[in-house]
């Protein structure tokens, strides 16, 4: 296919990313209590929009390096990504070099809403936001520095670098961890665990807002892997047609693979853990999405909706982590399998081993670097709402208003005393 | 606890990068698997750690 046509079809990819961040706000909002669901809204629309700023302010800087890294695919070798500096100022937005950028905006926006599904209820908007500055400012944009331009392969030079064409692991896994730490941070939900340690099931206020949003979410990852696969994986735009089968099967896949689980294990399909099977299957396509069959994908898939529905379970009962929306099951941990399945998948002589290495250094690297930065962020102005504004609502505490102020609210009725 | 084990992913994440830079290629891989298998500790380390005490129903 002509350059133009590629730069058109990448430029309608990377349009419809923006989909993936509504669906994922809406799933969190769906998943998270009646009392604070405009909170929840209001904070993923102030951290995508901090995440946009700083990514633009200096996150891009960080990422692209000093030196021209080509990307592959549209931008090499006909158009090699130029340093664009601080603000992008050397960026030649009237060029294909332009794409790259562009998508990683919109991957930046989709990293910093991953950790308010794991946090959201009882963290407050400002510390989120401020959480985001880091995110989207040094820790999305290191990693990305260090594995999807192959920085870490540069050593070794029969080493492939590591594969992630839409981003299970610099998007998802990145996010994942952040969402871990942040939670392990702020602590479970007042009375979500007993004094014995039992979990209270606390039910989600809306599951169609859940179920719509994973529909959303689909759009918008089928643009994000897409684009991903031309810019980052080297796929021409002729094998789109693939890209999109292979993220649509594993989320179909892992979907079913959830709701088969939750009925055998709680003799009823879970709507919440069938979103989150649906979730799993597309982030954990979006490592391989332009490498694997079809019939892989169908696979990976299906590992990823079981996995997630135990992982969520283990978290949940055994490691006492409060992650209302399950964002590091279905985020850190289907992403971290995402990375791998390509491993073990792809077929590409040494590319097990090089997926180990990004795996390595999200867990070795990204992990203590966002747990650490959280940490002190957290001492300088601490994440957690007050007692009783978490008992009142965020709506209320925070933003002095209701979702719903026409409808009658339920309290905590719910929950252990 | 919690240091040690956070530690214990950096010294992984150590072996790995050093691994990739300095070593002849015949004996990274078994250099990255072992520096996986440090980080592997410090996760177990680091997820004990934030366990909660168990307390009494009293």
């Amino acid at each position: 296919m002509s350059v133009e046509i590629s730069f058109t079809l990448c430029l309608v990819f990377i349009l419809l990313i923006p989909t993936a961040v509504a669906g994922l706000s809406l799933i969190n909002v769906g998943l998270g209590p009646s009392r604070s669901a405009a909170h929840f809204m209001t904070s993923s629309l102030c951290v995508v929009a901090v995440s946009l700023l700083i990514y633009f302010a200096f996150g891009g800087a960080i990422s692209q390096g000093l030196y021209s890294t080509p990307l592959m695919a549209l931008t090499e070798p006909k158009s090699p990504l130029q340093p664009s500096g601080i603000f992008f100022h050397a960026m030649p937005w009237a060029t294909v070099a332009a794409l790259p950028a562009l998508l990683m905006l919109a991957s930046v926006a989709i990293c910093s809403v991953i950790p308010l599904g794991a946090a959201g209820v009882r963290w407050r908007a400002s510390s989120a936001s401020l959480s985001t500055v880091l995110l989207a400012g040094f820790i999305f944009p290191i990693f990305f520095r260090l594995i999807a331009t192959q920085y870490l392969a540069s050593g070794f030079p029969r080493l492939p670098g590591t594969l992630d064409a839409g981003g299970s692991g610099f998007i998802n896994v990145t996010g994942g961890l952040t969402a871990l730490s942040i939670t392990w941070l702020l602590g479970p939900r007042h009375g979500k665990y007993s004094l014995s340690g039992i979990p209270a099931a606390i039910p989600a206020h809306n599951a169609v807002y859940v179920l719509f949003g994973c529909m959303l979410t689909w759009v918008g990852w089928l643009g994000l892997n897409s684009a991903g696969a031309m810019l980052y994986a080297g796929s021409g735009a002729e094998n789109s047609a693939l890209v999109i089968i292979n993220t649509t099967l594993s989320a179909a896949a892992a979907a079913l693979a959830a709701a088969a689980v939750t009925r055998i294990r709680y003799r009823r399909p879970d709507a919440s853990l069938i979103a989150n099977g649906w979730m799993a299957g597309l982030v954990a396509s979006s490592a391989g999405c332009a490498t694997f069959k079809p019939t892989i994908a169908i696979i990976v898939g299906l590992v990823a909706g079981t996995l997630v529905v135990f992982s969520a379970e283990w978290f949940e009962l055994r490691l006492r982590v409060d992650d209302p929306c399950g964002s590091v099951s279905v985020h850190a941990v289907c992403g971290l399998w995402g990375l791998l399945a390509v491993g073990i998948f792809a077929g590409i002589p040494g590319q097990f081993m090089a997926q180990i290495v990004g795996i390595a250094t999200l867990l070795g690297f990204i992990f203590p670097m966002t747990y650490g930065l959280n940490w002190l962020l957290n001492k300088f102005s601490p994440y957690r709402v007050s007692p009783d504004g978490e008992r009142q609502g965020l709506d209320l505490h925070e933003l002095g208003a209701d979702a719903y102020p026409e409808f009658v609210i339920h309290s905590d009725e719910f929950l252990q005393r | 606890m919690k240091l040690g084990g956070f530690l214990l992913l950096l010294s992984g994440w150590g072996i790995v990068v050093t691994a990739l830079v300095l070593l002849h290629r015949r004996t990274v891989p078994a250099f990255i698997l072992a520096g996986v298998a440090v980080e592997i500790l410090g996760l177990v380390l680091v997820l004990r750690a934030h366990l909660p005490a168990p307390k009494g129903k009293g």
